[in-house]
């Protein structure tokens, strides 16, 4: 029987975990709900963004937030350019899957090119830095990714929710031809959207380059259990897309804690078929 | 006038005779070239370490195309990119053999595809050299020569070196925690550790197997703090130790010693939390390994060519070792048989013993295997040291205790 030491500190574990997962999703789940774009080239930027990140660290001595700054508009406009060329070629919600997959083996062979396929770690005084609350520890870097999620996922939400432009951009994937009607200019709304997106790829992977070791591969990494999360937490939906990133990261962290560390991955698919049997119609 | 022409002619040969110094010895290689298949992981999860096997090989074959090449004929190799996929490294090598219709055959990395490859060797009848294959007892092929020098059985083996190192100590472990992925050679080589811990009287307070390529581990970290063993065994692949050691010093908490079987090498030393960890080595820079006269020459070599690749970590180790290895025993096959011909490099090889950088191999053991030329090293003030068996530990060093 596991003490409550090793629950407590697999629960914040999970969570704090899960936090990343919330964040990766978030981008995700909004081009796919809201643009019908199923942006698997999100990942390959995130880890884009880790790279861009270490190098300004490492060759610049940029501090990471500092490096955040910059990339975060700078992905901004990446994505905004990026749907300009899928709108030109009138990219649909099929396609999208097959021609991001395309650019992620691109943007992963550029990687390799660049930074070698050897590992890249981001040496910061602060990555093992944690804050102790009883008995349990709380790393710094992961509670500040968590936060981020949240406040990213709550900002997002009341833009969706009570700005014009987050209405429109609802009602356009809700009914374009009546949104149109309205006067809806869904296409300048869309590269809006697709910017955010990327930009959120770009906070993700500022975080990814403090906390994880990098290598070109792990764009792969992710790409299961977040699909999973995004699923789960409903297309175009930040707070549920938080939600299921943190109901992900906690169930596998508890797995991991009380039975075994090998059935963790099984965990965020299970509960996807679940949540599928239970509440079909969630794609 | 006579004696000006015969001082140009003593000029002339005084010439002549300083250039032949400078050019190597054997002739350059003429004719078709000896083409050589094989696959590495370029991409994919294995690419980290395989890139330093494409450096080794890169390095081999330009020194050998300095020289003489094959048998007087230069060597090309034909290296496909597997992507880290055992199914994609079968199809590839019996493209290789079909398409591409490759002289011989050089392994790829690592075990599973070597495994994966094999088959594809056997139907074939070729020589299969191979650099990093961890499970001797599924490699049933009699044509099959391993580098990765293992020993028949490194499930006990090796683990019986660790807990030979550790029981040398003034305070040996009494109880061992061993996380494992599950990466087929890791996690049979950490079962073996499971099995030789007990047998020793020593107690497995925790034993887990994790996914290959794992992203949390918080909880593992956790459960191994819970645990509290004296030592860690860590049947680790690539950053897997590094990820463990970060986690676990989040929680405050750092295992008074730590083994790690397949680490990235340069991360672990580089690490914060990496001083002190252990692991296991065919070879480091260091005497006695670097008293090998292709130790002298290569390492160097390796040296530049990775530093110029932009590799973080450009030293020989056991990796790039074996990958040496595996080219010597290639080269050191034909020029003896003087042949390219499977079956006479195949009967050679099983009948001979080969010097190599990593010492002499032999392959008339079970499954083609030889002794265990495994070592432990640690990582000592920012550098791997082997500190055992103490006959091959770096000058002054020993196994320091936590």
């Amino acid at each position: 029987m596991p003490s409550l030491t090793l629950l407590g500190q697999a629960l914040v574990s999970g969570v704090l975990a899960g936090g990343i997962y919330g964040l990766l999703a978030l981008g995700l789940s909004l081009s796919w709900g809201l643009l019908r774009l199923v942006n698997l080239a999100h990942f390959a930027l995130a880890l884009l963004g880790a790279y861009l990140t270490y190098q300004l660290g490492t060759a610049l001595h940029m501090s990471p937030w500092l490096a955040a700054a910059a990339i975060v508009p700078g992905f901004f406009l990446l994505g905004c350019g990026l749907h300009a060329v899928f709108a030109y070629f009138r990219v649909t919600e099929f396609t999208s899957l097959l021609v991001t997959f395309g650019l992620t083996v691109i943007l992963e062979s550029l990687l390799q090119w660049f930074w070698t396929a050897d590992y890249r770690r981001y040496e910061t005084p602060y990555a093992t830095a944690s804050l102790r609350v009883g008995p349990l520890f709380v790393p710094v870097l992961e509670m500040l990714a968590c936060l981020t999620a949240a406040a990213l996922a709550l900002a997002t939400w009341a833009w969706l929710r009570f700005t014009y432009v987050g209405k429109a951009l609802r009602a356009s994937a809700e009914d374009p031809a009546m949104a149109a009607a309205f006067g809806v200019n869904h296409r300048r709304q869309a590269f809006l959207l697709s910017g955010v997106s990327a930009a959120y790829a770009g906070v993700a992977g500022t975080f990814i380059a403090l906390i994880s070791t990098l290598a070109p591969a792990q764009i792969w990494a992710w790409v299961g259990v977040v699909f999973a999360v995004v699923i789960i937490g409903g297309l175009a939906n930040p707070i549920g897309a938080l939600l299921a990133g943190l109901l992900i990261g906690v169930s596998e962290s508890i797995t991991m804690a009380v039975v075994t560390p090998a059935w963790a991955p099984l965990v965020s698919f299970s509960v996807l078929i679940v949540i599928l049997l239970v509440r079909p119609g969630r794609v | 006038m006579i004696s000006r022409v015969r001082l140009n002619c003593r000029g002339l040969l005084a010439g002549l005779f300083v250039l032949a110094l400078t050019i190597p010895a054997g002739a350059a290689p003429s004719g078709p070239p000896i083409r050589i298949g094989g696959t590495l992981a370029l991409t994919g999860p294995l690419a980290p370490t395989a890139l330093l096997h494409k450096i080794a090989g890169d390095v081999y074959i330009d020194e050998l195309n300095k020289a003489n090449g094959l048998l007087g004929r230069p060597v090309e190799w034909v290296l496909l990119d597997d992507q880290s996929k055992p199914d994609l490294t079968r199809s590839l090598y019996e493209k290789l053999l079909t398409v591409d219709k490759v002289d011989l055959l050089m392994g790829p990395y690592a075990t599973s595809g070597i495994l994966a490859a094999m088959s594809v060797a056997q139907r074939y009848q070729k020589v299969y050299i191979h650099h990093s294959f961890g499970m001797p007892h599924l490699a049933k092929y009699e044509m099959h020569f391993p580098t990765a020098a293992f020993g028949p059985e490194p499930n006990v083996t090796l683990p019986t070196t660790v807990f030979n190192s550790l029981a040398a100590t003034a305070n040996p472990p009494k109880t061992v925690a061993i996380l494992t992925s599950k990466f087929p050679s890791a996690q049979f080589q950490s079962a073996g550790a499971k099995e030789v811990a007990e047998k020793r009287g020593l107690k497995v307070v925790l034993y887990l197997e994790y996914e290959f390529g794992t992203r949390d581990w918080g909880a593992l970290a956790a459960r191994v703090k819970d645990a509290k063993p004296d030592f860690l065994w860590v049947g680790a692949l690539g950053l897997d130790g590094n990820q463990l050691l970060e986690a676990m010093k989040k929680l405050d908490y750092t295992p008074p010693r730590h083994f790690h079987l397949f680490p990235a090498p340069g991360p672990m030393v580089v690490a914060p939390d990496g001083n002190l960890a252990l692991s296991s080595t065919v070879f480091e820079e260091h005497p006695p390994f670097m008293n090998n006269p292709g130790a002298a020459k290569l390492v160097p070599l390796f040296r530049e060519r990775a530093t110029k690749a932009n590799v973080p970590y450009p030293h020989v180790d056991t990796q790039v070792a074996g990958s040496f290895a595996a080219w010597q025993v290639l080269e050191a096959a034909v020029t003896a048989t003087k042949s390219i011909d499977d079956k006479a490099l195949g009967q050679w090889l099983r009948a001979n013993r080969v010097p190599t950088i990593i010492g002499t191999l032999r392959f008339d053991g079970p499954n083609n295997y030889g002794e265990d030329l495994f070592k432990v090293k640690q990582v000592q003030d920012g550098k791997w040291v082997v500190v055992w068996p103490k006959e091959f530990a770096a000058p002054g060093a020993r196994l320091l205790p936590p």
